[in-house]
């Protein structure tokens, strides 16, 4: 971990390219928990471009959501929890940080301004009393420093522009007052209302109506054109992937498994996990429309205080090889250009299976 | 599915989604804890234990009259605790006064258990009419202010121990009731108690071999609480003037006079008080830390 | 809204009727029954005892007898005190005032302290600060009203002289000071049950607050963390406190009467003591009652109260 002291490497970290918004190197996520240390995530390393989204996939306990709450430093505080690794935002001002190792107040500035989050449960993350303009207009108040009248009006056009209908009544609203829908709206425009850079959406369409779920990654998209922000999409639907990313990261127990741009990855998946994933969508055209859980994988995901030697898929793969499979972790090994995958054989299953 | 859903399995306590930091922190309060209870355990023994035996080993009896000795400090001569305006000696009175207080204390906690528990297990069985009664009823009696209601009740009637004790379970039966009635109401629910009704059981034996057990953990924390409070309530109706009358002596009327001798004698008023405190937050802490123990789910935080 | 309203007005109504039929049998229950204070003084003869019973319409069923007094009781008509004749409700107000002003700033007073000690438990939850309030509190409920009266007086009017062991005001001295001087001492006393209450269920409610998912949203919006705290948490952690706040009033009350005794306070409970020293029944059967209607008046409040703070419940037009 780099010393807490260096606020803002503005300089130093020359590796993030151009057009690249975010790059994250070798993180690792670990909780202090009764039963001892917890890795959550483990080396998780990509790189994201401008306008690009990434679909970060995995079952639950995969680590995919606490890597998205570890990039903004929503995880528990240490030494319940510990991040290492390096997480470089370009901020909104062209400068680039690194939010390890950036001071609370600083990584403070960053969320909602540089960065910023949309949740699962439109339900429960609105504070049920506060009314809907007051919440949006919130983040706009803190960092662009506008009063009040102004941050609302601001506040109207932005739920507008997620196409919530007659936006001005609606800024007096409660939360409990909208439908579901119409929440994760909200959120979004919470979300988008210092225009960030980033945008990481953890499961947004998972609670919603099938037909909702279709409007909202709908506007997602709009969104994403007119703005050109970095999108981090959370998810366990592939179908979901399949219609709104550009690349795809595939997590298992805490680690990337397989890592490549969407059609490389749903034509030719290289890791046992992914085709594992791919068999349960029955599918793929109209898995948008479904609500495919990823359950058709015999097993369940190893204990992370207890995690096995080698693959940590292995207990549950079909080509598992004993011997080869449990002796050592895999690399994360580079298959083809821009295709990454960590296992000891896909170069055997992928002359014979794919 | 909710957000917390995304923990690694085998993290309930510390989700990271909805992060609950648990960790060696949580022992200090539990060890605390649980130490208040043992603490509270070993004075009550301590008290019954002293009360019971301590008269016998004094060389003054609670109603000696020493004339000579009238107002005596502690720990300043023959009286360890000093005497009262009529050179009575405090460490007897307070013993033979604890020993009414810790009675009052445990009989009347008794007799409310026994009323609240009939009532809360007929009201949470027989639902519908009999129990929307019984519980309006229940509502109703809390309506009155405990110590208004005992006091007016025992000007009435004219005190004494036995009447207090009365009085004091009349009046503080009603949360054991609530009690008792929600947790039979959602035991009932379940299926033993349908399968033992089933069997052709006795409305009774449903009632006290089936449901009661099941409830125990809740209704033994409630007695215990249910001491305390009597405790307290007899001090308070006592040092008004309503409660065990003199020569009997109490801790709560032992304080009768003191405020006249605040200045002159503020042991008086100190010792009896500090007596009752002690009783009252003893059996606190076990309450609590019988909550913690049988049923962590209660206010475990 | 107006249906919960009415509804509960409703409910407060059944439960003033099954509050008033204890409270008349409270009344028949002295031996002799409303008659009893008569037969005590000894200077009446049997005739007249029953000649009196009469006149009171107390050979009536017991049934009727209810009505009337319920019937009486509505209208306002309470009684009158036997030691000056005064209507009871009378003699009531005029002693209301001091308790309420008692038990207002106390709960004030109590609100103030007991939700920041709540607050910060909740927020430090484990640390040292937590255990030690965790701790006072428990033994803060366990102490006598009564003694922790004598205790301060002792040592603020004894020992240091700073306030007055008594009374509302000073003989010939009746400005706003000196009635804030002598309102400190019962105030700080009967603060202490409440305070105690208060911050045991601040901190729980606290705790409930902060691991909602809309303080995460808050986090990731980047406001402060003190904003958070205030405008996020304990805007929504002060809500259930007002339901605890129309619990404890029963617990209120009596812990005045006891407060008003030791600092001779003219308020309501001295006076009720009073009544029962001079067997003067009728004042103790009102004030009893008026205390029960006034837990359940406080009880409806809070109710109604929490309606219209939580925008969930519908007050507010959608």
């Amino acid at each position: 971990m780099m010393p807490e002291a260096v606020t803002d490497r503005g300089a130093l970290p020359a590796a993030l390219a151009e057009d690249e918004i975010l790059a994250v190197r070798d993180l690792s996520i670990a909780f202090q928990t009764p039963a001892g240390r917890l890795a959550a995530v483990q080396d998780v390393s990509f790189t994201l471009r401008r306008g690009e989204t990434l679909a970060l996939v995995g079952e639950s306990g995969s680590g995919k959501s606490v890597t998205s709450l570890g990039i903004l430093r929503l995880t528990p505080r240490a030494p319940f929890c510990r991040i290492t690794g390096q997480v470089l935002l370009r901020g909104r001002d062209g400068r680039v940080r690194d939010l390890v190792a950036l001071p609370e107040e600083a990584m403070r500035e960053v969320r909602g301004r540089d960065a910023a989050m949309v949740f699962q449960e439109p339900m429960t993350s609105l504070n049920p009393v506060h009314r809907v303009g007051e919440q949006v207009a919130e983040a706009i108040r803190f960092h662009e420093g506008l009063g009040r009248r102004a941050a609302l009006t601001k506040a109207a056009e932005l739920l507008e522009l997620v196409g919530i209908p007659d936006p001005r009544r609606r800024l007096a609203s409660y939360p409990h007052e909208l439908s579901g829908g119409m929440r994760q709206r909200v959120m979004i425009a919470m979300a988008l209302s210092c225009e960030p850079q980033l945008l990481i959406a953890d499961e947004p369409t998972t609670a919603l109506d099938v037909t909702i779920q279709a409007q909202i990654l709908d506007l997602l998209r709009r969104l994403q054109e007119r703005t050109r922000m970095a999108v981090i999409f959370i998810t366990h639907n592939l179908g979901v992937v399949a219609e709104i990313a550009d690349r795809v990261m595939v997590m298992y127990a805490g680690r990337v498994v397989e890592q490549a741009p969407v059609r490389p990855l749903f034509g030719a998946p290289l890791m046992p996990y992914t085709r594992g994933l791919l068999r349960s969508v029955p599918r793929l055209d109209l898995a948008g429309l479904g609500r495919e859980k990823l359950a058709a994988i015999p097993g369940t995901v190893p204990d992370p205080l207890d995690p096995p030697p080698g693959c940590s898929f292995a207990p549950r793969c079909d080509h598992v090889e004993p011997g080869r499979c449990d002796a050592a972790l895999p690399g994360l090994d580079l298959a083809r250009p821009e295709h990454r995958v960590r296992c000891v054989r896909w170069a055997e299953l992928a002359g014979g299976v794919a | 599915m909710s957000g917390a859903s995304e923990a690694p399995i085998g993290l309930a306590a510390a989700p990271a989604a909805a992060p609950r930091p648990r960790r060696r922190d949580g022992a200090l309060r539990r060890f605390l804890r649980h130490r208040l209870a043992a603490f509270g355990a070993g004075v009550i023994t301590l008290m019954v234990l002293a009360c019971a035996i301590g008269p016998y080993l004094l060389p003054f009896t609670d109603t000696e009259i020493d004339i000579m000795q009238r107002f005596a400090p502690p720990f300043s001569g023959p009286h360890l605790l000093g005497t009262d305006p009529l050179g009575r000696d405090i460490l007897a009175r307070l013993l033979m006064a604890g020993r009414i207080s810790l009675s009052v204390g445990f009989s009347a906690m008794a007799i409310s258990m026994v009323i609240g528990i009939t009532v809360g297990l007929v009201a949470g069985y027989y639902r519908g009419w009999v129990g929307m009664v019984l519980m309006r009823f229940v509502d109703a009696m809390l309506c009155f202010p405990s110590i208004f209601l005992l006091l007016a009740i025992s000007a009435l009637i004219g005190p004494a121990v036995g009447s207090i004790i009365m009085l004091i379970a009349v009046t503080s039966w009603m949360e054991v009731a609530r009690i008792v009635e929600a947790q039979i109401r959602a035991l009932k629910a379940r299926d033993f108690a349908v399968a033992a009704e089933a069997l052709g059981a006795s409305d009774a034996r449903v009632m006290l071999r089936e449901l009661l057990p099941n409830a125990i953990a809740p209704i033994v924390v409630a007695a215990t609480l249910n001491v305390a409070h009597a405790i307290l309530a007899e001090s308070y109706v006592s040092f008004l003037g309503y409660g065990i009358q003199p020569p009997t002596p109490s801790w709560g009327n032992m304080l009768d006079n003191a405020q006249s001798y605040l200045t002159s004698a503020p042991w008086l008023a100190i010792i009896p008080g500090a007596a009752i405190t002690l009783a009252v937050t003893s059996f606190n802490f076990i309450g609590d830390g019988l909550r913690d123990a049988l049923d962590p789910r209660m206010g475990g935080r | 809204m107006g249906g919960y309203v009415a509804r509960r007005v409703l409910q407060a109504a059944g439960l003033l009727l099954i509050v008033s039929m204890i409270g008349f049998a409270i009344l028949h229950l002295a031996p002799g029954g409303p008659l009893s204070q008569f037969a005590a003084g000894g200077d009446m003869t049997q005739e007249d005892l029953d000649r009196l019973a009469r006149q009171l319409g107390l050979d009536r069923p017991l049934p009727v007898q209810y009505l009337d007094w319920l019937w009486r009781m509505l209208r306002g008509d309470w009684g009158a005190s036997f030691r000056d004749q005064q209507p009871v409700l009378a003699v009531i107000g005029s002693h209301v005032g001091a308790t309420l002003e008692l038990m207002l700033s106390s709960t004030l007073l109590a609100m103030i302290i007991g939700a920041w000690v709540g607050i910060l438990g909740a927020v430090r939850r484990h640390s040292l600060f937590d255990a030690l309030a965790t701790v006072g509190a428990m033994v803060a409920l366990s102490i006598p009203t009564f003694w922790f009266g004598l205790v301060v007086i002792y040592v603020f009017s004894v020992g240091l002289g700073w306030l007055p062991a008594g009374n509302r005001t000073t003989i010939g001295n009746e400005s706003f000071l000196d009635q804030l001087h002598h309102l400190i001492g019962p105030c700080i006393v009967l603060a202490l049950v409440s305070t105690a209450v208060w911050s045991r269920y601040m901190r729980s409610s606290m705790l409930d607050v902060i691991h909602q998912d809309y303080i995460r949203t808050a986090r990731s919006k980047g406001i402060p963390e003190r904003r958070i705290l205030i405008h996020h948490a304990v805007r929504n952690a002060l809500l259930p406190m007002i339901t605890i706040t129309g619990l404890h009033l029963p617990t209120l009350l009596s812990g005045a009467l006891v407060t008003e005794t030791v600092f001779t306070w003219p308020g309501m409970g001295r006076l009720f003591l009073d009544s029962i020293s001079y067997r003067d029944y009728p004042v103790v059967m009102g004030i009893l009652m008026f205390t029960a209607v006034l837990v359940l008046l406080g009880s409806l409040l809070a109710d109604l109260l929490y309606h219209v703070a939580d925008p969930r419940l519908g007050a507010h037009g959608a």
